[in-house]
């Protein structure tokens, strides 16, 4: 495996290859986060399915499998299938996820329809078309990762020229409308930008897969972040080197697909991070617990107090079924008890009895100070 | 038509008439992207239950691809329960990563295999008849048309069975639990039959076209009508019609089968959206060009009824600096030549004893 690696970094055209998977996976992280934090996911999803006849009747006109033209096919298809999307909901009361499903699914049948028929044409050399589907990062040459850069490059200037704005568009275009900005242009601006993140993955990751690609590492990259710059950055950062992770993993074990490897990788880091980062699945879950554990600990405290003082004594034991007795059911107060004790606060009197400790009644009266007197 | 013709349309119209049943309240849930992503993650119970019984036509290969649907589900909801995930986002991570790990376990191990990445996007319908069912000698026609024949028994079993369930829980969640009735388990009911129905539609139209034939009917059914239960019949009669139109347009042009029957369910639902009598497009511009007319002609009628009356205007109402145009008044006073509701002398306009009757009825509500 080392071997493998070492002559992948040191080949010319492996070298090539991995700079187009990382400079792609850079503008999808910066991209995606947009799309993400806009609650538009999905619509990259669409977008994406919905290049593949852009890209087929590019070919089927141009005749040849030359870049620009595929590119701005795609980008056309893909715009088309959002303003389309757009236009019915706003004119009917069929609701986006319907319409996103029948753009979806419409452009991406009318793609196979126009595929299988490109596919028959008497001289196409059509053969690496279907690799549209699924990605083939081998395929890349220069002038592929060249336009994959420059593409990218015109969408992180515009990224970094209209920051502010886009902030604005994503966490209150209301009150950006009322700044003066026009929303309806950024929202405009961000759709082309998506679309072009889109268009230079699809030949890299694929058109099933590419909407994985902008929105895993910036949901991964907001599990531990809140800012803005910050979750952009770690998005890049995520997405880049799971396009040369994946790159590579697709190119050392023979026949995997790159793009589904390389969406592997980058839902591996999504996962993990919404299941262990600060707000994560687990984490929050650990926190829970551990927040019910003092509660139900100072829950205790607070009644072997209050029973102590009917005795006029706070050091005054009571059985730990008279504990049970007030609390809820499934309530395990034995539990509580023997923490309680871990930590000092209460100590066994005899065979069932327990009674605060010292330490234990000043920490209940520092919980709550207003009963001291009582 | 030959026979192999008349088995292909016949598993169309099985598989179109079962997708469209749940697909219904898919729609009505605004659960339409769902269903992308239970046609996606059944692709990896299937290749694991393949694994598992080294058998393509195992039965046990569809509960594996239905449990991996409702699993992809239950993954959605969990990953969205994090608190920074949006509904959206769980989904557009959950599926593409099962369907990758399908896709390299389907090309690094099931290489010569009746599946390929080939079929599960694009279905291979035509080639479905060739697997027939046959009993002691007999040949009882396509096993998969008894396969999905039996997944559209189920269908209708469960909606017949929880109508009122679902159309409760559908409508009005919250009253739905207040009566008792139980919305989460029917939200999973509803998604394993999804899935099921997904798994059976899969080997006909693939795994990304079987969105097409589950949301575009239903759409199409839900701009003409306001019944749940008509909106059902209905999908169920576009879902079939698309099908086997889009199998005669395929046969025609010699292209996929499974992506011509969307895009003919993309075609209908563009006619319905833009024909359907009262909520289709043109019905809509021509009743806004209506409403705005009417309303042109009412101002106006109203203004000359003021003036007339020396309430309010003191000059004579001018058509033309009332309006966005000079041609909109004139066609909204043309208009009202035509009706006899005005009439012009020296230039000026004038309301007829008609005019001043429709302002006391429509306008002033006497």
């Amino acid at each position: 495996m080392l071997e493998f690696a070492v002559e992948l970094f040191s080949d010319y055209t492996a070298r090539t290859i991995l700079l187009g998977a990382a400079s792609l996976g850079i503008v999808s992280g910066v991209v995606g986060s947009y799309a993400v934090l806009r609650k538009q996911s999905l619509v990259g999803d669409v977008m994406s399915h919905a290049a593949l006849p852009g890209i087929v009747l590019a070919f089927i006109i141009m005749g040849v499998k030359e870049q620009l033209p595929i590119f701005i096919g795609a980008a056309l298809s893909a715009v088309l299938a959002v303003f389309l999307i757009n236009l019915v909901t706003s004119n009917s009361r069929i609701k986006t996820d319907s319409a996103m499903g029948m753009a979806l699914s419409v452009f991406f049948g009318l793609g196979l329809v126009l595929l299988t028929y490109a596919q028959k044409m008497p001289d196409a050399n059509q053969a690496g078309l279907d690799k549209f589907l699924f990605g083939q990062a081998e395929a890349l040459v220069e002038k592929d990762v060249l336009i994959i850069g420059v593409t990218g490059l015109f969408a992180l200037l515009v990224v970094g020229l209209f920051w502010k704005e886009f902030k604005l568009l994503c966490f209150d275009p209301d009150f950006g409308g009322t700044m003066g900005f026009s929303m309806k242009s950024l929202d405009l601006l961000v759709t082309a930008v998506i679309v072009s993140a889109i268009v230079i993955g699809l030949q890299t990751v694929g058109v099933v897969l590419m909407s994985s690609m902008l929105i895993a590492p910036a949901v991964a990259a907001r599990q531990w972040t809140g800012g803005m710059g910050s979750m952009v950055i770690l998005a890049a950062l995520i997405a880049a080197v799971s396009g040369v992770t994946g790159v590579a993993l697709s190119a050392g074990f023979e026949n995997v697909p790159t793009g589904p490897a390389v969406i592997v990788c980058v839902s591996v880091i999504a996962f993990f991070s919404v299941l262990f980062s600060p707000n994560g699945f687990f984490t929050l879950r650990f926190k829970d617990a551990r927040s019910r554990r003092e509660i139900k600990k100072d829950y205790v405290l607070k009644a072997l107090h209050d029973l102590a003082l009917e005795h006029d004594d706070p050091g005054y034991a009571h059985s730990e079924r008279l504990l049970a007795l007030g609390s809820e059911k499934g309530f395990n107060v034995r539990k509580s008890l023997s923490q309680l004790k871990a930590a000092g606060y209460v100590e066994r009197a005899g065979e069932e009895n327990w009674r605060l400790t010292p330490s234990g009644i000043r920490q209940i009266r520092e919980l709550s100070p207003l009963e001291r007197s009582g | 038509m030959s026979p192999h013709q008349f088995d292909i349309q016949l598993l169309a119209i099985i598989v179109a008439a079962s997708c469209a049943i749940p697909g219904a309240f898919l729609v009505l849930r605004r659960m339409s992207m769902m269903t992308d992503a239970i046609s996606h993650s059944i692709l990896l119970g299937i290749i694991l239950a393949f694994f598992l019984v080294k058998d393509l036509s195992s039965p046990i290969l569809i509960i594996g691809a239905a449990a991996s649907g409702v699993l992809a589900i239950s993954l959605i909801e969990a990953v969205n329960r994090a608190r920074l995930v949006k509904k959206d986002a769980s989904i557009g991570i959950v599926f593409p990563f099962l369907f990758s790990v399908a896709v390299i376990l389907l090309s690094k191990y099931a290489r010569n295999v009746h599946i390929d990445t080939h079929s599960v996007l694009l279905g291979e319908i035509a080639f479905a008849p060739f697997n027939r069912l046959i009993l002691s000698g007999m040949d009882l026609g396509p096993k998969s048309a008894y396969v999905m024949g039996s997944i559209l028994l189920l269908n209708l079993l469960f909606i017949s069975f929880f109508y009122k369930e679902l159309k409760v829980s559908t409508f009005d969640e919250s009253f739905a639990s207040s009566i008792g009735f139980r919305p989460r388990l029917i939200h999973y009911l509803l998604m394993a039959v999804v899935s099921l129905t997904c798994v059976g539609a899969f080997d006909a139209v693939g795994s990304i076209l079987v969105i097409a034939l589950i949301v575009i009917p239903p759409c199409c059914a839900y701009l003409l009508t306001d019944s749940l239960f008509r909106m059902i019949l209905l999908s169920v009669v576009f879902g079939i019609s698309a099908a086997v139109s889009g199998f005669w347009v395929a046969n025609w042009l010699d292209v996929n089968i499974a992506g011509s029957m969307a895009f003919v369910c993309g075609v209908f639902f563009l006619m319905v959206f833009l024909l359907a009598p009262q909520r289709g497009l043109f019905g809509i511009m021509r009743e806004k060009r209506k409403q705005r007319m009417d309303f042109a002609e009412a101002s106006l009628l109203v203004s000359l009824y003021n003036q007339e009356r020396g309430e309010s205007v003191k000059n004579h109402p001018d058509s033309r600096s009332m309006f966005r145009s000079a041609d909109f008044a004139s066609k909204v006073v043309e208009f009202l030549k035509q009706k006899g509701e005005i009439a012009v002398a020296g230039g000026k306009l004038f309301l007829t004893e008609k005019g001043r009757e429709r302002v006391r009825t429509t306008v002033e509500g006497r």
